[in-house]
């Protein structure tokens, strides 16, 4: 206790530094350290838990989607386009120079070799996070007969490019694989 | 703050002073668990058990609020939510095991803090209001890991949900209206499970405030010492820091150490495995006990097994309740002056009585109740009672306390040569040049 005080061990006064410092930092920063051990998990409880991280890959037929149609689908809880182009969609993706986009990319880039009929991207725009209109029938596909983003009038074209409006990048191309023909692997 | 001698805070940066002119919280800490609070010197370590239910109310304040991130008040999910957090949420299993081993700790530290009071006549004056609102805060924890242990929706869960209500239909005319309302149904349902789990969230910070009155309460006395003497002079306190921050800081870790051992290597070794059976409405639970921290309470409640006037089941809801509301009366059946009990022969003596009767409770209350079981909770029981209003009154009346030290510091400094030398040793090493 308070008593001890004075009897510190002759050395002590060399550097001024007494046991009682060192003994003092080391217990405080043990403590530290301790503390910074249970903070871990309670930040990262709140990362995606195994269950949602299972929903990681999805799997989509696409036989049914006949040229020129489109369907939603969900990966991770997000909205996916896969888009079957026409021929003339296909030519007018392609007509576009480089230097018109604002997100220089081209069709080829953007879809699989072999299989350009197929776009499949995020159906997220790439402003705030809406769902683009334009795979169902007779919906708004925007100027360039892409998809139309209806909460800031984002327009994206036939490759889901960003052509007008406040978005900054085109539609996100999600990983995926065609596993057959017939069904993509999305993840 | 409590005495004269108290050190006022000095701010000691500029910020520090601004902050301080503007909003006092920084005198307020230091007054309140800094250098500016003087506690009695002799202080033993049955004094660290007010920090560590602070710690295990933090403890279970943090882990719920995080578990109920994952968790949903729903009868068709709750069950299922909680075996989500224990598989899916990254380290889930270890936050629901901290809480509810935490609610474990939390009740064993709080009554080794009960008994400690009981010992030292922590409830006598002037700090009767700091014993009440002490039995408050155990009655409010008391009602929380009730509805706590309810929301995972499990066996015991369900059936546990469904006896303590029941106490409710034991009230004449009026109970079983009032049970209906409580429970929002006939039996424990949905509507009962969003209360549990509305209530179960609210509680701690119902209790977080009346923590702030006890230790407000306390701060105007300041704290009770093991030779129950008051404090004289600046002699007999220390400044709570660093004295007191040290030994509650390695004391709380020293702690710490137990309740994770279990946490990690015995998790589920104080509660009941038909917790993990879905709840079912249409079949109890063989043997159906309330968790150990109610158990000398449930044998109180079983004890009455017979119609004297009133229905045995009402007599059993309140001598259950009378045990614990007995507690407030406290201050006012032991009238001996002498506050610690190691001045009190007599008193010591029935105080170990005291533990071990209720020890005998808490095995009671976990055992079949044959017949030679409910006889010992009956003896036990009336003990119990007779405890607090025979034998503490009497005690307080016939009984010659022994000698009191004239100061703290007298029982604990023997003057200054002797204590430079304690037990007669004298010193053989060398003194350092002064």
């Amino acid at each position: 206790m308070a008593t001890l005080e004075h009897v510190e061990p002759a050395n002590a006064q060399d550097d001024g530094i007494r046991r009682r410092d060192f003994i003092n930092v080391a217990a405080v920063s043990f403590a530290g350290v301790g503390a910074v051990a249970v903070v871990l998990p309670l930040v990262g409880q709140m990362s995606p838990s195994a269950d949602v991280l299972a929903l990681a890959s999805t799997e989509v037929d696409i036989s049914k989607i006949a040229s020129g149609q489109a369907i939603k689908t969900s990966w991770r809880k997000q909205p996916v386009f896969v888009r079957n182009l026409t021929a003339p969609e296909i030519a007018a993706a392609r007509k576009v120079a480089m230097s018109e986009l604002r997100d220089p990319q081209s069709l080829a880039e953007r879809t699989k070799p072999g299989k350009e009929n197929w776009l499949i991207t995020l159906g997220v725009c790439t402003h705030l996070g809406c769902v683009p209109l334009g795979t169902g029938e007779g919906e708004n596909r925007g100027d360039f007969g892409g998809y139309f983003c209806p909460c800031h009038g984002s327009h994206y074209d036939t490759a889901a490019r960003i052509r007008k409006g406040p978005a900054p990048t085109n539609l996100v191309v999600p990983e995926y694989a065609f596993t057959s023909d017939t069904v993509v692997t999305i993840g | 703050m409590s005495f004269a001698w108290a050190k006022p805070y000095q701010p000691k940066s500029e910020l520090g002073r601004w902050f301080d002119d503007r909003l006092p919280l920084p005198r307020l800490v230091y007054g309140a668990v800094g250098g500016g609070y003087p506690v009695p010197r002799n202080l033993n370590y049955a004094w660290n058990f007010g920090v560590l239910s602070g710690i295990f109310l933090t403890i279970q304040i943090v882990t719920g609020i995080v578990l109920a991130m994952h968790y949903y008040a729903s009868a068709d999910g709750a069950f299922n939510s909680v075996e989500h957090i224990m598989r899916d949420v990254n380290a889930g299993w270890m936050l629901r095991y901290a809480h509810a081993n935490g609610a474990s700790f939390f009740f064993i530290v709080v009554y080794i803090h009960i008994f400690r009071g009981l010992f030292y006549g922590s409830y006598k004056a002037p700090r009767e209001l700091i014993w009440m609102l002490g039995l408050v805060i155990y009655l409010l924890m008391m009602a929380t890991a009730f509805m706590g242990y309810v929301l995972p929706w499990g066996q015991m869960s369900y059936w546990g949900a469904q006896v303590i209500t029941g106490f409710f239909s034991a009230i004449p005319l009026v109970g079983e209206p009032i049970r209906v309302w409580l429970l929002g149904g006939f039996v424990p349902d949905q509507a009962a499970l969003t209360r549990f789990f509305s209530l179960h969230y609210l509680m701690p910070f119902v209790i977080a405030g009346v923590v702030i009155l006890h230790i407000w309460s306390l701060h105007i006395p300041g704290s009770g010492n093991p030779t129950g003497v008051d404090v004289r002079n600046e002699q007999d306190t220390l400044p709570f820091h660093p004295f007191y921050t040290a030994k509650d800081g390695w004391f709380v870790g020293l702690f710490l150490m137990l309740y994770c051992a279990v946490l990690f290597f015995a998790p589920n070794a104080l509660g009941h495995p038909d917790n993990y059976i879905p709840a079912n409405p249409l079949a109890t639970p063989a043997h159906i006990v309330p968790e150990w921290y109610f158990l000398p309470f449930y044998a109180i409640l079983k004890a009455f097994t017979l119609d004297f006037i009133l229905p045995a089941k009402l007599w059993g809801v309140l001598a259950m309740f009378g045990s614990i509301l007995l507690l407030f009366f406290l201050p006012w059946l032991d009238r001996s002056p002498v506050r610690s009990g190691h001045y009190r022969p007599v008193f010591k003596r029935f105080y170990l009585l005291l533990i071990v009767d209720v020890l005998i409770l808490g095995w009671a209350g976990g055992a079949t109740p044959t017949a030679a079981v409910v006889a010992i909770s009956q003896l036990a029981s009336a003990y119990y009672f007779a405890h607090f209003l025979i034998i503490l009154p009497l005690i307080s009346k016939f009984e010659r306390p022994m000698p009191l030290p004239s100061s703290i510091s007298a029982s604990v400094l023997h003057g200054e040569k002797q204590e430079s030398a304690p037990y007669g040793l004298t010193k053989t090493a060398p003194v350092a040049a002064e």
